[in-house]
């Protein structure tokens, strides 16, 4: 707990419950969720498929309609903030589109909000900057490689100056080894920006690599079974994964993801 | 070389099914002219000489055709009524006009296909029922509409080309509009965008190549609307079609319908070659 200073509340969800209804009747996607999330806090949320991780991150960015409970994103609902443009939103596929260049995806959401010309270009340059393709603004996304498009798409993300980044499961596509460098520059960029992170996956050397908060959630019904405030510094580098209490935490989301699995 | 090897080994034996053919259709009328002249009946060796050459003969041969071809393309004035490519200019103009006014309509019609769910219930269906009618039995009842009404017979055959070429359009843009997958729309939502950015931004791009593709299926069906519409008129090559069935011309039949499958792999292949640059500059070429 000792670095998590008091800060106000962005995210709150009180009693959150969301229910599917699907041809095979109704599913409970989220249950019972309580969670506050602070301003500039790294949240990761981890479990199997179906745990809700990702319904949850969608009912946060107002993609999803909760039935039941209190959920606030800067203290409005979640449409509210969404239509503030209070985050950006990084999906598992880049997602970007081939018939603009990266610098051109980058202004899409730019474009749509209404910034000037002159803004717009100095806003690509800024970000692009940020995630380290500085120079790659003229080329089509069929020139990148994969990491480098996921790069992009954070880019586009971070362009409009949001305060919340919601990310969900962004490296899940690539290897290990760009993953490895992505996470390293995540981390840069949120000391950087002082972002408030919403970040799904479903590594645990990811979670607690990345996450000042890990909050372990299991399926049916999804719902949180631990919430772990890592007491890991801020600054980490790579080979922080050997240390004592990188274990320890590792190993406390292991067997809070088994005990979740435990009733099937 | 290695390409163009199969295409002329086809093209070769067409030719040679096409000869034989001749040989044996014409055959008849060599056989009655020899009994009418009360002469021998020819020898099998005797027959291509009388049978590939004919005035009027039931099936024209090849090099007939060819030459055919090339007297009223070639060896007369553009502007002679008996010129094909005058025939040809005829038709290509209302082909060009039908199809312009056949996408237009279904691009709307796509569009409002798309955001209108009245509009999908009940257009589709009779885009699809009209196009049950067999355009030839439908062509001359439009023409005496289109008459009454005082349209130029370009009007009219414009009218039939685009009642051809508008539903493979609607069909290819419903399916283009709607090809954006729910990732992208879900990315739009999170700027709040409004409908019209996501359309001209997300729909309208993303549905490039199903526009392309069906372009190409409505210019040729444009083609074959005009020549249908010309039956029923004075110029191009439908009419051209149609005198030569009246005068027993099968050379001039012939001819003309060459004349039209190549407009038709002409603008089939513009199309195609439109398509192709379109797309790789939007990084869309597969």
């Amino acid at each position: 707990m000792k670095d998590t200073v008091a800060n106000s509340p962005v995210i709150e969800a009180r009693n959150l419950q969301l229910v599917f209804q699907t041809n095979d009747g109704p599913v409970q996607a989220l249950k019972d969720v309580n969670l506050t999330i602070n301003k500039g806090d790294f949240v990761s949320f981890i479990g199997p498929s179906g745990c809700g991780k990702t319904t949850f991150l969608r009912a946060i960015a107002a993609l999803e309609t909760p039935t039941g409970g209190t959920l606030t994103v800067n203290g409005l609902t979640p449409d509210e903030a969404r239509r503030k443009r209070a985050y950006g939103y990084v999906f598992q596929a880049a997602g970007l589109y081939p018939w603009r260049t990266i610098a051109g995806n980058i202004k899409l959401p730019l474009e749509i909000i209404g910034f000037s010309k002159a803004e717009q270009a100095s806003r690509v340059e800024r970000v692009l900057e940020l995630v380290e393709l500085k120079g790659f603004g003229k080329k089509f996304p069929w020139q990148l490689s994969g990491g480098m498009q996921q790069r992009a798409s954070i880019a586009r993300a971070l362009a409009f100056d949001a305060d919340i980044l919601l990310m969900d499961e962004p490296f899940g596509a690539l290897d290990e080894i760009v993953r490895d460098r992505l996470n390293e520059e995540v981390l840069k960029l949120w000391a950087r920006t002082g972002k408030t992170i919403g970040f799904v996956t479903h590594s645990i050397p990811e979670a607690v690599y990345l996450s000042t908060k890990i909050v372990v959630m299991s399926p049916r019904p999804g719902r949180i079974t631990d919430v772990i405030d890592s007491p890991l510094p801020k600054e980490r580098p790579l080979d922080i994964r050997d240390s004592k209490e990188f274990i320890e935490i590792a190993h406390r989301v292991r067997e809070g993801l088994r005990a979740g699995h435990s009733d099937e | 070389m290695r390409r163009a090897a199969p295409i002329l080994t086809v093209l070769l034996i067409i030719v040679a099914v096409w000869y034989a053919a001749a040989i044996w259709m014409n055959a008849p009328w060599a056989y009655d002219q020899a009994a009418r002249a009360e002469q021998a009946a020819p020898t099998l060796l005797q027959l291509p000489g009388l049978t590939l050459d004919q005035d009027r003969p039931v099936l024209p041969s090849p090099h007939q055709v060819f030459s055919e071809l090339v007297k009223s393309t070639l060896g007369l004035a553009p502007s002679s009524k008996k010129s094909l490519v005058y025939h040809a200019w005829v038709t290509i103009s209302g082909t060009l006009l039908g199809f312009a006014m056949g996408t237009t309509l279904g691009v709307l019609l796509a569009v409002g296909i798309v955001y209108n769910r009245a509009m999908e219930m009940s257009v589709l269906p009779w885009a699809i029922a009209s196009q049950m009618v067999p355009i030839i039995a439908l062509a001359p009842m439009l023409a005496v509409v289109m008459n009454a009404v005082g349209a130029t017979p370009l009007m009219t055959k414009a009218v039939i080309s685009a009642y051809l070429s508008f539903f493979p359009v609607v069909v290819g843009m419903v399916k283009g509009l709607r090809s954006p997958d729910a990732m992208q729309l879900d990315l739009l939502q999170t700027y709040a965008t409004p409908g019209s950015a996501v359309f001209w931004k997300l729909r309208l791009p993303s549905s490039m190549p199903y526009f392309f593709a069906s372009v190409k299926v409505a210019i040729a069906a444009s083609l074959v609307g005009a020549i249908v519409a010309e039956l029923n008129q004075q110029a191009g090559l439908g009419a051209r079609l149609l005198q030569g069935s009246y005068y027993g011309q099968t050379t001039q039949i012939w001819a003309a319908l060459f004349l039209s499958a190549i407009l038709a792999a002409v603008l089939v292949m513009l199309a195609g070659r439109i398509e192709g640059r379109v797309l790789k500059r939007m990084g869309m070429a597969r």
